[in-house]
């Protein structure tokens, strides 16, 4: 808990207009960014000897719009770090009507598949992605699956009728 | 003289036998040599983390079961794990040990189905044959405890199903006492076999720095030397209780993930031994009304208890706002659910960190430059589940 607290501290002295908020809830700690500071903040927390999250576990986009009624998408990574077996959260809130964010591939190469679901399953943009096409859809999937407006039956083009034997085929 | 040579362009996969499941990988080769390897994914697809936001918290335990359908106790745990964190309640001391004997011999069964595939696709038959033999008794074993072979869901919210029924002790020890013998002859068949050491030495090699930058876990980033795992570092289900080593190699290679895995399962029928000696009296289903489902034996006596499971069943419990991650040690490497709950009876968003799905993505990097022979070794070597990976 300690490491925590020091986090959240560390980075906010770093980067003081970068840290919008934190919280803890169940011994987990979130901290929120705001989206312009996303590569320098990965980047010193992956870096710095005292928080050392040189590990990305997770990353994932959250459709924020039936949560809070606002229309915003949600990015959110999970860090861990092998050194100091800590864990940290980061999240940071994107608009829905331009979903752009700066890629971390540079700090965790990880980050390549995760971001790729990421606009696969929410249109999300990573901006200097190297290759930033759908990874679990197929070619010619129209939509984003994961945004809550979405039905969970699918909506799907003619063109791929024959993949979802929908068609006569 | 020179002779002009052009790169050529095959698919392998989505239908081929080494490539575990509906993998498809785009090589391009300069004679045998790989220059390029593109994975394609998603022929397994099924949207399991959108069928989640219509599901019930209970509802959703089937499903994860065909994640790694080779490993659906650990599965189940993760789950139930981030589920009971969110709630903040815990599991009975019984149930959280039936949990690590269930996971442990999941562990077994899953590096068995490994080493099987794996030889067999490098050319070693014979191995296959001894491996479905051994893992044929843990599914006779998990059929006793959960009623079905495969496709367990036998991990509840706070706790398991049902108790260890009668004979579980005796055809779970009669296993594990004879499993390190077993697994004795098949090193005998593997591990100084010079085919095999030419296949795998010095293939599919990864630094430790790069294993930990790409997101590497379970025995792929332990063959790299990193001595990293969650049952360690993050204690789960009274693991700190138990006493276990964590094997690491020290090339990353084929080989040595070859080696770790061989340990693992080594360990794992040790933590199984210690989890039955010390196995604790008790309930192995929290008794924690308005979330946990009551205990099987009572649904045949009581009308209140069957009131209790139908509206558990059907209304589903409304866990507090906020989110949680929680992650295990699967037998492929860190597996995490990242739930976030809205308040209501439905889970607002789950993400699933599927260990497979990362480790595929450094395949590129480990086989580019080897041979078109050695890419099945390195699949092979990666362990993936096309189920996880896909979702």
């Amino acid at each position: 808990m300690t490491e925590d607290i020091t986090v959240g501290k560390k980075l906010k002295a770093k980067y003081p207009e970068a840290v919008i908020n934190g919280k803890t809830f169940r011994g987990e700690l979130t901290i929120n960014i705001n989206k312009d500071y996303i590569q320098r903040v990965a980047e010193f927390l992956c870096e710095d000897k005292e928080t050392a999250f040189d590990y990305l576990s997770d990353l994932c986009g959250v459709d924020l719009s039936r949560l809070d009624g606002s229309s915003n998408f949600e990015v959110v990574y999970h860090l861990y770090s092998m050194e100091l077996n800590h864990r940290l959260r980061l999240k940071v809130k994107i608009p829905a009507s331009n979903p752009r964010i700066d890629t971390v591939i540079n700090v965790w190469k990880t980050a390549d598949w995760h971001e790729r679901e990421a606009y696969d399953m929410f249109g999300i943009i990573f901006n200097g992605h190297p290759n930033l096409q759908r990874i679990l859809t197929p070619e010619g999937f129209n939509g984003h699956p994961l945004r809550k407006d979405y039905p969970l039956k699918g909506r799907q083009p003619d063109s791929l009728r024959g993949v979802y034997r929908e068609g006569k085929q | 003289m020179t002779i002009a040579t052009q790169v050529m362009t095959i698919n392998m996969g989505p239908q081929h036998p080494s490539t575990h499941g509906v993998l498809r990988l785009l090589l391009e080769l300069d004679g045998e040599t790989v220059v390029k390897a593109t994975p394609d994914i998603g022929y397994l697809h099924r949207g399991i983390e959108k069928l989640a936001e219509h599901k019930t918290y209970h509802q959703f335990i089937p499903l994860t079961d065909r994640l790694d359908y080779l490993a659906p106790m650990s599965n189940n745990l993760g789950y139930a794990l981030a589920v009971e964190k969110l709630l903040d309640i815990e599991a009975p001391k019984r149930s959280q040990y039936i949990r690590v004997i269930m996971c442990e011999l999941t562990r077994i069964s899953s590096h068995l189905l490994w080493l099987a595939t794996h030889a067999l696709d490098i050319g070693a038959m014979t191995v296959f044959f001894y491996c479905f033999r051994e893992r044929e008794t843990i599914n006779d074993i998990f059929e006793m405890v959960a009623g079905a072979r495969m496709n367990l869901s036998y991990i509840r919210i706070g706790g398991v199903a049902r108790d260890l029924p009668d004979g579980f002790t005796e055809k779970t020890r009669d296993f594990i006492n004879t499993f390190m013998d077993r697994l004795k002859d098949y090193e005998t068949l593997l591990t100084k076999n010079k085919i095999w050491l030419m296949r795998t030495k010095g293939v599919g090699v990864i630094s430790a720095e790069d294993a930990i930058n790409y997101g590497l876990s379970g025995p792929c980033i332990r063959g790299s030397g990193v001595r990293w795992d969650v049952r360690k570092s993050e204690p789960y289900s009274s693991y700190d209780e138990m006493d276990f080593l964590v094997p690491v190699g020290e090339n990353g290679d084929v080989y040595d993930r070859y080696l770790v895995r061989l340990e693992e399962m080594r360990q794992s029928n040790e933590i199984v031994r210690q989890a039955m000696d010390n196995l604790p009296e008790g309930e192995y289903i929290a008794d924690i009304p308005d979330v946990a489902l009551p205990k099987k034996e009572d649904l045949k006596q009581s009308m209140e208890s069957l009131i209790h499971h139908f509206k558990i069943v059907t209304g589903g419990i409304c866990p507090p706002v906020g989110e949680v991650y929680a992650c295990v040690e699967a037998p492929k490497g860190e597996l995490g659910y990242y739930i976030v709950s809205d308040g209501s009876k439905n889970p607002y968003r789950i993400k699933i960190r599927p260990p497979s799905f990362v480790n595929l993505e450094v395949l590129e990097k480990m086989i580019v430059g080897h041979l078109l022979a050695d890419v099945v070794a390195v699949i092979g070597s990666l362990d993936i589940v096309l189920g996880e990976i896909d979702r």
